[in-house]
């Protein structure tokens, strides 16, 4: 069952402001394809959040819009209150721990060290603070003394692990993952799984992973086309099969029950 | 699915392996740059230099064979010297008569190319000793101390990091390939005509630029993400010990003595 983390590790955002306010955002990318029609949603600190949707839902745009990777196609995003623009960014970047789909894409650098120091790094934290949080990162996804290991060698369950450590060493307000069990096995899975159940942070996970949506995550978010069409909590609207029908979802209850 | 076959780093725990990088790396381009400055025909020079290598392998715990073989990837680039056998003037050593033309081989022009043939391959033998006892990472952090501009490095760490994410993608592309080049006979060749081969090929060479194109969006991105602001930084974890200054000058010393047999004798 879905655990909720009361204590948080050190949130600066005293002043009560919800982690994530996305407010009535569009975007259109370049070649004209109009990929978000106005979503808005609110995350409150300590929440976890799975956002579901057939392919092509925005998923993934939405998750390049709260660190500004994207921007400018109309509305709003603030970060513990801070809003995402330009002057922002580099305290926004630190702020969103943004980990993307393919490792292979996340990671770039030669060896595990260099690339889980590469944010902390950038933030412009002394050598020593680097150091610290590379170790302390590893070892909150259980890969401590992977430090010189070249990123092409590893497994992908072990790529996807210091996927999340490369984000954890910024020491992040929320913790924002793009289909992240996406191509494991079903141990990798699994342990990923406990891994995400296990870090007390505000977290935003897209997937297709019906299952892990039901063990891990409260609340639900559903998109399609574009919109942001279910939010709620996840037992309601994985009870609504009308619903998943008519966005492309599985209900995880009755894939089980079908067995 | 995985691709090592760059991989050049062979596991070891010698001393040549434990020698800081930069020191690697200075010797290195030092003993090429000493090959280059010997004159034609320094035999004995080339005979120690030759010394030296094996003497180096051997601390790597190499054996013989190992860097034997590996060095024959030099001799193709050696060919781009065969001219210099008939432009050199001196006494004919050798001639063919090739249709109204008379290709001679003169002594000094032999001399020059088995020079040219040592020089190169004694340099490869070393350039592969460096990449066989030092991990791409510390010849990175090398070249960034030596001052090797940023951009330069970042590129080749990239291609590197990414040569692998490649030959992944490459061999995907061929397995599409192969799985499609099905025939309902069993007479003929499996893959169709050169023809059909030639724009397979062709497209999936577009395929690939298309897929890295979009990588390479991909990994900006991603290191946007994480507070990239247009300067790459980097951290300095290796440190001269007493030992890597002593290599470094009995190495220097060695070539010295490599030039100066080369000259006086
Ligand atoms: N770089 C791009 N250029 C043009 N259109 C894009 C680009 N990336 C995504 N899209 C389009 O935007 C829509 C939303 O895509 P995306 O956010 O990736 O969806 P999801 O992550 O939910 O599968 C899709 O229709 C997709 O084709
Ligand atoms: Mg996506």
């Amino acid at each position: 069952m879905p655990i909720v983390h009361t204590e948080l590790t050190k949130l600066d955002n005293s002043a009560g402001f919800p982690t994530l306010q996305v407010k009535d955002l569009h975007f259109a990318y370049p070649d004209g394809h109009e990929a978000l029609h106005g979503v808005s949603l609110h995350v409150a600190p300590g929440e976890k959040v799975a956002l579901v949707g057939p392919n092509g839902a925005g998923k993934s745009t939405l998750m390049l819009h709260l660190n500004g990777i994207l921007s400018g196609g109309g509305g709003e995003v603030r970060v513990a209150g801070l809003k995402v623009e330009k002057q922002n960014l580099p305290l926004i970047r630190s702020k969103v721990g943004l980990v993307f789909q393919n490792p292979d894409d996340q990671l770039f650098s030669p060896t595990v060290f260099d690339d889980v120091a590469f944010g902390p790094l950038h933030m412009g934290l002394p050598e020593a603070e680097v150091r610290e949080r590379v170790m302390r990162a590893l070892a909150h996804v259980g890969m401590s003394g992977f430090e010189e290991r070249l990123s092409h060698h590893l497994s992908i369950g072990q790529k996807k692990r210091i996927s999340i450590a490369t984000v954890l060493s910024m020491d992040p307000e929320i913790l924002v993952l793009d289909e992240p069990s996406a191509g494991l096995d079903p141990r990798a899975r699994r342990s990923l799984i406990s891994l995400l159940r296990d870090l007390p942070l505000t977290m935003l996970v897209s997937t297709h992973d019906m299952f892990l949506v039901h063990e891990l995550f409260p609340r639900t978010v559903i998109m399609d086309g574009g919109e942001v069409v279910a939010d709620g909590e996840t037992a309601v609207l994985l009870s609504d099969d009308a619903l998943l029908e008519r966005h492309g979802l599985e209900s995880p209850t009755r894939m089980l029950a079908m067995l | 699915m995985h691709v090592s076959t760059f991989d050049r780093y062979e596991q070891r725990s010698s001393a040549v392996h434990q020698l800081d990088p930069r020191v690697k790396v200075v010797l290195t381009l030092l003993f090429i740059v000493s090959n280059v400055a010997l004159p034609d025909g320094a035999w004995w020079a080339f005979a120690a230099g030759w010394a030296l290598l094996l003497l180096v392998n051997r601390a790597a715990h190499f054996s013989f064979g190992y860097l034997f073989k590996r060095s024959f990837i030099a001799l193709p680039f050696a060919l781009a010297a065969v001219t210099v056998l008939f432009t050199l003037p001196g006494t004919a050593v050798a001639s063919w008569q090739i249709g109204s033309h008379t290709l001679t081989v003169s002594d000094a022009g032999l001399m020059r190319f088995a020079s040219i043939l040592i020089r190169s391959w004694l340099s490869v033998q070393m350039a592969i000793l460096l990449t066989a006892t030092t991990q791409f990472p510390d010849l990175m952090h090398a070249l960034h101390h030596l001052r090797v501009p940023q951009v330069l490095v970042s590129i080749i760490s990239f291609m590197y990091r990414y040569l692998f994410v490649l030959a992944d993608e490459v061999i995907r592309l061929l397995r599409a390939r192969d799985a499609r080049s099905a025939r309902l006979t069993t007479d003929g060749k499996l893959g169709g005509t050169i023809w059909w081969r030639a724009k397979v090929t062709g497209s999936m060479a577009g395929q690939l630029f298309v897929r890295s194109f979009d990588r390479s969006d991909r990994v900006y991105n991603a290191m946007l993400s994480r507070g990239y602001r247009g300067h790459l930084l980097t951290m300095n974890p290796h440190v001269m010990n007493g030992r890597d200054w002593l290599m470094a000058g009995v190495g220097t010393a060695v070539l010295v003595i490599i030039q100066l047999l080369g000259w006086l004798t």
